[in-house]
């Protein structure tokens, strides 16, 4: 079963960290990356590099800036396969981002099985 | 409780929540129609399963294009056999698996919503229908159909697992099985009394599956001391505080049962919410009840919850153990603005020290907050003896 696990942060919560602090948290996510449930992942270039698109009329929208105003911002995701959702949940608890004023959101993905009962519905 | 021990059979044979449903549903109306007439067999838990089984056999049959659940039939059940199937029917000493605990940890999971939780735990253990949850929690039954199906839809999509939890995840969650049975025997125990009898009848199923947990027993006794006077509770209608109940109408033998399991939780070392919230339940009993001790109970219940609710009635037992002064004091420190059983204590307290025209503001305070009919004739008694 693979899940998607989104990795919000809030701002500024790396940059206020101490050099080896910030050494140290990084390092965390070695093993995190390392891990052989993983199936994917990226972290994001900060936000004030996001562009959002949208597509009216035919007519392509483009603006600067992320899609959703919240207080939290995607910074990473990564994408695992293990058996269930407490696996996924213990994952996502080993992120640092979850105990420093983010959030870590896990996501069921799609696939052939979840495709069936949707239709099923 | 068979319908939960029957849909935890199918749910661990089938590991699909909603076939298993249907499957014991459909056990259950064959044995409504049939049993009257044949009899009720030797091993009934045995005759539903093994009668669900088949029937969800013959489900994943009809869906046959469902590639993906045909592959279920090829788990090897070798006592699916039909031939087998009769010996088991016929043979009490036939011991079903019991996996309701499983079914218990997945319904109350803490990745599903606290009213979802609630739902499924009363329809997929207790056995209750869509129809009488939503007459118990007062919401029309569309809604509660739809909650169930968010729950039962997260569990699918999400794989909430069909799992008894790790040792290191199992003191969190076993809080939460035990918060969704307390919320609803609370729900009851505003009145409609049967949701505190299914509380009860869970709160059973759970010491028996977890003989070893000295907060399930705790919460048992906690539920049943308090049930035990419900009958005294009111009086044509009206609210009667606990020092004025008429004992007769005490249910004297879930006291005794209440007392007993807070013993063995107390054997078995427990020292949690549930048991102090007993212990508290029990010794209030007492005609005359040590005041002391119980400010004391209420010490240690804060220091694990920090709740305000729980500060408050630690107020009220400092007042009745002797000292009103102290007990407003403590109360005029609580954030319970709006909460009208901190004013209509507050009230007693003013009332007790002579302070009779504030005591008429906190009970004026308390009548404007209170939502219950029963609750406001008690407070306008009390301001017109003021």
């Amino acid at each position: 079963m693979q899940y998607a696990i989104l990795i919000y942060d809030k701002p500024g919560s790396y940059e206020a960290l101490a050099p080896d602090e910030f050494e140290r948290v990084m390092a965390e996510y070695g093993p995190i990356t390392e891990d052989p449930a993983v199936r994917g992942g990226a972290q994001l270039q900060p936000v004030l590099t996001a562009t959002t698109v949208r597509v009216d009329g035919g007519q392509t929208l483009t603006t600067d800036g992320p899609f959703a105003d919240t207080k939290e911002v995607l910074g990473g995701y990564y994408v695992i396969d293990v058996e269930d959702l407490d696996q996924a949940l213990e994952f996502a608890a080993r992120i640092p981002s979850a105990r420093m004023g983010g959030a870590v959101e896990v996501r069921p993905i799609v696939g052939r099985g979840a495709l069936e009962t949707r239709r099923e519905d | 409780m068979e319908w939960g021990r029957v849909l935890a059979a199918l749910m661990g044979f089938l590991g699909d929540f909603d076939l298993a449903e249907e499957a014991t549903a459909d056990a259950f109306a064959t044995a409504a129609e049939r049993w009257p007439d044949d009899g009720v067999p030797p091993n009934p838990g045995g005759w539903l399963t093994t009668t669900a089984k088949r029937r969800a056999i013959d489900l994943i049959r009809r869906r046959a294009s469902l590639a993906e659940k045909l592959s279920l039939l090829d788990q090897p059940e070798s006592h699916l056999d039909e031939k087998d199937e009769m010996d088991e029917f016929d043979d009490p000493a036939t011991v079903i698996g019991d996996e309701r605990l499983e079914l218990i940890f997945m319904c109350c999971h803490p990745a599903l919503a606290t009213e979802s939780q609630v739902a499924l735990t009363l329809r997929a253990l207790g056995g209750l229908s869509t129809a009488e949850i939503a007459g118990a929690f007062l919401v029309g039954e569309e809604t509660m159909k739809r909650r169930l199906s968010r729950g039962r839809a997260k569990i699918r999509a999400a794989r909430v697992p069909f799992a008894v939890p790790a040792d290191h995840l199992l003191p969190e969650r076993l809080a939460a099985v035990l918060a969704v049975v307390y919320l609803i025997y609370n729900e009851g125990y505003g009145g409609r009394v049967e949701l505190a009898a299914e509380a009860i009848r869970l709160g059973r199923v759970l010491t028996a599956l977890m003989p070893d947990e000295p907060e399930v027993h705790g919460l048992l006794a906690l539920m049943l001391i308090q049930h035990a006077r419900h009958r005294a509770r009111f009086a044509g209608g009206d609210l009667v505080l606990l020092a004025d109940q008429d004992r007769s109408l005490w249910d004297g033998e879930a006291i005794v049962d209440g007392r007993r399991l807070l013993d063995r939780a107390i054997a078995l070392r427990g020292r949690g919410q549930y048991v102090l919230q007993a212990a508290i339940a029990s010794l209030q009993l007492e005609p005359e009840p040590d005041w002391l001790q119980i400010s004391g109970l209420y010490e240690r219940l804060i220091e694990l919850t920090g709740s305000e609710v729980v500060k408050l009635n630690h107020a009220v037992a400092v007042a009745q153990a002797g000292d009103p002064s102290r007990a407003l004091e403590l109360i005029d420190r609580l954030a319970l603005d709006g909460y009208s059983y901190m004013h209509s204590a507050r009230g007693e307290l003013l009332a007790r020290l002579g302070r009779s025209g504030e005591s008429r503001c906190a009970f004026e305070r308390a009548l404007a907050l209170s939502r219950s009919e029963a609750e406001r004739r008690f407070l306008e008694n009390r301001l017109s003896e003021l």
